[in-house]
């Protein structure tokens, strides 16, 4: 246990370490964030007035999250492959998928700088002050959101690693979970079909926390919600893993040949 | 018991042609190989491109599972107890990806230190004792994309053996590297014997395999086609002869015809910037140079010599057999 511990830590930390010191992403990743959070403030401004401009700042704030986790974790395995690396992490006598989720991990720590970066963009440009009337479930919501788009994230990696366009299926579900998950617009406003997909995405459940942490509701049942469905996709993705791992052994795929 | 034996590996793989029509192929990498390797043990693969090489260690080292036949490394089934066999080997291959490039050196070792299982006491002693061997040591600090592919190579190696483990596997491991470079990476894979290692080189370079190896298996097509030390693959070829000629515009009606040609054991042409080296091995026991020469009639022909075989001639011989 405490081993799997070690190499969770010292992998998201390697990790991050290299997401960070990328010039290009790393300019994207304070850029994007903060052009998403601008175009939804005027959006609202425009139609709702600046009283509902808070809700707006927290649901930027997460989109963040997600846009920094759904290309990198659609397209972790391949990059590893891209590295040559693959192969080694594969012949390596860990589990997989103790080695492939501080990736989507460290790629969702790296979209908690959205969270700031668009909380103080709100305040200055926007002046947009947020009260958080319950800060220790704000924090712990913020943590959960994380933890479950990390862990959707790699079901995405393990599921899309036989796609060469891995990366583009990431870029197209990036709106879609926008919408889905109920950042910008209630999912109640939603088509009834839609609401299934909606429960069943953990983002939906982190933004709520999030939102009844800072007006004062009731945060604990979506918090817990959000963090079963990160066990939920964690379980799915190593089961997925497995599955994908025996048949690149037998169809020599995944650079395996 | 052997390290490693393999006992008629075979391996299949399915690919598909056309667009509209597609046609499933199956192309055979591995084609019943038989070898073992002993403990302490330098083995070599040895091989052209394509031939099987890499197939075969990657069937060994359990990222590919064989069609049919049976593997055993350290006495472990790579097909039914993948997990024993993974913590027992490392695997070094050629070329320059196989590192985080925004890594340093350090973080790289440590990052693989944890996935091998090194523990946290040992790890920060046993990367500095393998930067020590491999020669990077003060260098370790620097990102890998600032290193060149000679340093690289040293740190594949070192990642390779961070563990301890009692087998490498090395597929081409000189690959791209400049002379210098390759020797001293020689040097580094002949010291793992002397450390305890067994080792399963692939390579096609024969200066390597004949430097190193304590034995060969010649592979051609995924089939062994001679197997022995290279003393013994040297035997081989004993008492033939090799002409040496250059020509300029040999085309393949010629080289038909000299192969047809009795006591010519092998054909080979190597282009030379604007001629043709062709290399035609004799069996010894008659002069062929005129004969030869009466063939090339019409061509422009440069110097002619002839030699003693070499183990290149003999490796060769082997694969270029019908």
């Amino acid at each position: 246990m405490m081993r799997s511990l070690r190499v969770l830590g010292l992998a998201w930390l390697l990790h991050v370490k290299m997401m960070s010191r990328s010039a290009f992403d790393g300019l994207m990743a304070v850029i994007w964030p903060l052009f998403y959070a601008t175009v939804a403030f005027f959006m609202f401004r425009t139609g709702h007035g600046s009283s509902s401009l808070g809700p707006i700042g927290l649901a930027a704030a997460v989109m963040g999250i997600w846009t920094a986790v759904s290309v990198p974790a659609s397209s972790a395995l391949q990059r590893e492959r891209w590295f040559g690396t693959l192969e080694l992490l594969v012949v390596a006598p860990r589990n997989l998928g103790l080695i492939l989720l501080p990736i989507t991990l460290a790629a969702s720590t790296i979209g908690l700088y959205c969270v700031a970066g668009t909380l103080i963009w709100a305040r200055v440009l926007f002046g947009i002050h947020l009260t958080i009337i319950h800060p220790l479930f704000f924090a712990l919501g913020l943590i959960a959101t994380v933890l479950t788009i990390a862990s959707l994230g790699f079901l995405m990696a393990v599921s899309f690693v036989g796609s060469r366009r891995a990366w583009a299926i990431g870029a197209a579900l990036e709106y879609p979970i926008w919408l889905v998950c109920g950042f910008l617009v209630p999912v109640s406003l939603l088509p009834g079909w839609a609401h299934p997909i909606s429960w069943a995405l953990g983002p939906t459940w982190g933004m709520r926390t999030i939102r009844e942490a800072a007006y004062g509701g009731a945060p604990l049942g979506p918090l817990l919600l959000t963090l079963a469905l990160a066990g939920v996709y964690l379980g799915i993705g190593v089961v997925v893993l497995r599955i994908v791992l025996d048949s690149a052994r037998k169809r020599a795929t995944l650079s395996l040949a | 018991m052997p390290v490693i034996e393999a006992i008629d590996l075979r391996r299949t793989y399915q690919t598909t042609t056309g667009v509209i029509r597609r046609k499933r192929l199956d192309v055979e990498a591995v084609r019943g190989i038989s070898f073992s390797v002993e403990k302490g043990e330098l083995f070599g693969l040895l091989g052209p491109n394509g031939a099987g090489k890499t197939t075969t260690i990657k069937m060994l080292i359990t990222l590919l599972l064989p069609t049919s036949g049976e593997a055993r490394v350290l006495g472990h089934n790579v097909v039914d107890n993948p997990r024993e066999v993974r913590k027992r080997i490392g695997y070094v291959f050629g070329g320059d990806r196989g590192l985080y490039e925004r890594l340093s050196a350090y973080d790289n070792l440590r990052y693989f230190a944890e996935l091998y299982g090194v523990s946290g006491s040992k790890q920060r002693r046993r990367i500095d004792e393998v930067l020590e061997l491999v020669g990077l040591k003060g260098r370790e600090n620097e990102r890998v994309e600032g290193y060149s592919r000679g340093m690289r190579q040293r740190l594949h190696i070192a990642r390779g053996i961070l563990h301890d483990p009692e087998v490498v596997f090395l597929d081409e491991p000189t690959i791209g590297v400049d002379p210098v470079g390759a020797r001293d990476l020689r040097q580094m894979i002949a010291d793992l014997i002397t450390v305890g290692k067994t080792v399963l080189l692939t390579t096609h370079y024969m200066f390597e395999a004949d430097a190193l190896c304590d034995r060969i298996a010649v592979i051609a097509k995924g089939e062994i086609v001679g197997q022995g030390t290279p003393a013994e693959l040297k035997g081989n070829v004993a008492g033939g002869r090799v002409t040496e000629i250059e020509v300029f515009g040999v085309g393949e009606e010629i080289l038909a015809r000299i192969r047809a040609l009795a006591g010519v054991t092998a054909v080979t042409v190597e282009e030379q910037d604007q001629k043709q080296l062709l290399i035609v091995r004799t069996t010894g026991e008659r002069e062929l140079t005129q004969p030869l020469l009466a063939e090339l009639d019409g061509i422009e022909v440069g110097r002619v010599a002839s030699r003693e075989p070499t183990l290149e001639d003999a490796y060769v011989a082997l694969v270029t057999a019908e």
